[in-house]
């Protein structure tokens, strides 16, 4: 399933999966990377699985390039070894101080706000992969007529709990960040847990999301 | 713990980013929590050595201007690494420090870290173990992601360093270091090199980059000849490691530092080697920084002997 392995640097193995986005494609990382962390390898020192691509960083101590490819490449892994799967819903709120880009995204869609977050809420999304900082799910895949680009400028400070979406993605931001992403609303539930170190994340690769709609009062509500 | 019994420091100015670092934490990439950990890995293993400390003790690591600290407890010994201007001030005199030399402090002594000379790191430790608190097997704080103690935050004036024990047994030891001189950066060529023209590749090596103000433990930004595209200034978001430069849609290039972030969506042009990333961390913002290519055989070798070189210092202390 793996394409290619090429170095990245002098201490990383990169795994191409291939070229396209697509949640097969994507599956098959998020497999592989599941079977190598359980092998709990001495000398991995990081496993980064992406949309296409798996990077394996290693302690240039124990493994050179060479010797850990021919490792991964000896690596079996089934085709029908199933992926666990969550079903994750997660509330958000589209009052007008948490939407920070529905004027700008009505312009660019050629749609009613109320169009928009219609068609953002009637759907569940497939995470991809957490990353950029702590706990951020790459969320995926938007309605052809939702897509549009990022911000040609990128805020500063995008308030944590936003939920942006971009091209045929969506995220939710997990810590206040620059960011470009069109943010739609916000979540007041806490995606990333510093307290809860064996299992941070609220959403991991291969999850399904189910975003749902609430009021003010009730974000307040699950904010206190 | 009777409150005579404590050893601590207190801060009386806290100095830029001084946070607490130690080797960082492992395998965390895919939830989006980057190594962290001493920038300078060399300065860290040194200033644990000089201290006889177990190799992966906390140490207090500052940027360009370190804290004052006030000590109260009972005699202990400290020791600075790096490129650093320090004064120790006592009832009797203020001296002027030395780094990779251990000194006693006695109760109400001050030291006063007052700068990094030509260099941005520098580290703080004692002849004992700090008080702290670990996340995901590591004490670093990576301010960024507010992980670890002092709730991720860098230190701040009136904090109290806490001193959990302090080696007795110790003996005064110094190392004569004087710090690496290679000019060049050496780097491997990256996996979306060909997005580059050959004109910019050429540039790339040829000409240097100045470092911007807009430099941290997350990256560092540079300024020099405009890096073109040819293919698409942006690629599908993916793994990122320490090392790696980015080309931004600008066409300047930016280097992960050891807080940066997990993945990424510029292509990459080259990553420098991990026998190069000490001295890289030190280069201060203003000053120029020029690339060399090569092989990834070499790269490892040269990190073999990157490797050896520590050691043999480490052999030198006495």
């Amino acid at each position: 399933m793996i394409k290619n392995i090429l170095n990245l640097g002098d201490a990383a193995l990169y795994c191409d999966f291939g070229s396209d986005v697509n949640q097969e494609i994507n599956s098959n990382v998020i497999k592989y990377f599941y079977h190598i962390k359980k092998l709990n390898l001495k000398g991995i020192t990081n496993l980064t699985p992406s949309y296409n691509k798996l990077i394996i960083s290693y302690d240039l101590n124990i493994y050179s390039f060479s010797s850990l490819k021919k490792k991964i490449e000896n690596i079996e892994i089934k085709e029908n070894n199933k992926l666990e799967k969550n079903l994750i819903e997660i509330p958000v709120c589209c009052e007008d101080n948490f939407a920070l880009d529905i004027k700008r995204v009505e312009n660019k869609l050629k749609l009613k706000s109320e169009i928009i977050l219609e068609k953002f809420f009637s759907k569940n999304y497939f995470c991809y992969m957490t990353g950029f900082v702590a706990g951020m799910p790459f969320l995926g895949d938007l309605n052809q007529e939702m897509r549009l680009k990022r911000l040609e400028t990128p805020r500063v400070k995008v308030p944590k709990g936003s939920v942006g979406i971009t091209e045929q993605f969506c995220n939710i931001y997990t810590f206040e960040t620059p960011g470009g992403w069109n943010i739609l609303g916000n979540t007041p539930q806490n995606i990333f847990d510093t307290s809860n170190q064996s299992n941070p994340n609220l959403v991991n690769p291969g999850d399904t999301i189910k975003f749902y709609r609430i009021t003010l009062d009730q974000y307040n509500e699950i904010k206190r | 713990m009777k409150s005579k019994d404590r050893n601590y420091f207190k801060i009386l100015r806290a100095g830029i980013n001084t946070t607490y670092q130690d080797l960082g934490r492992n395998n965390l990439y895919h939830i989006g929590i980057p190594f962290s950990g001493a920038m300078d890995k060399r300065n860290f293993q040194l200033l644990n050595s000089l201290l006889q400390n177990d190799y992966n003790s906390p140490v207090i690591e500052f940027a360009y201007q370190g804290p004052h600290l006030k000590y109260f407890g009972k005699d202990i010994f400290f020791c600075i690494s790096g490129n650093v201007s320090f004064k120790i001030i006592t009832k009797e005199s203020v001296i002027d420090g030395n780094s990779y030399q251990c000194y006693l402090l006695k109760n109400g002594d001050e030291v006063d870290i007052q700068s990094t000379n030509k260099s941005v790191y520098g580290y703080f430790s004692i002849n004992g173990t700090f008080g702290v608190d670990y996340y995901w097997g590591s004490c670093s704080i990576n301010t960024q992601a507010q992980i670890g103690p002092n709730n991720g935050n860098k230190f701040s004036k009136d904090l109290e360093i806490e001193i959990l024990d302090i080696n007795n047994s110790f003996n005064k030891r110094k190392l004569q270091y004087l710090g690496s001189t290679i000019e060049n950066i050496r780097v491997i060529k990256g996996t979306n090199y060909d997005y580059f023209s050959k004109s910019s590749q050429d540039k790339f090596f040829k000409e240097s980059f100045k470092i911007t103000k807009l430099s941290d433990r997350m990256g560092m930004r540079l300024e020099g000849p405009k890096i073109e595209n040819i293919v698409d200034p942006n690629i599908k978001s993916e793994g990122l490691v320490k090392g790696v430069i980015q080309i931004t849609s600008a066409g300047d290039p930016i280097i992960m530092l050891s807080d940066h972030g997990t993945i990424g969506g510029y292509p990459k042009i080259v990553t420098v080697i991990s026998a190069d990333y000490d001295r890289l961390v030190q280069l201060t913002p203003g000053s120029n920084i020029k690339f060399k290519d090569v092989s990834l055989e070499d790269a490892e070798t040269l990190y073999k002997l990157y490797q050896m070189e520590t050691n043999n210092l480490i052999s030198q202390i006495k």
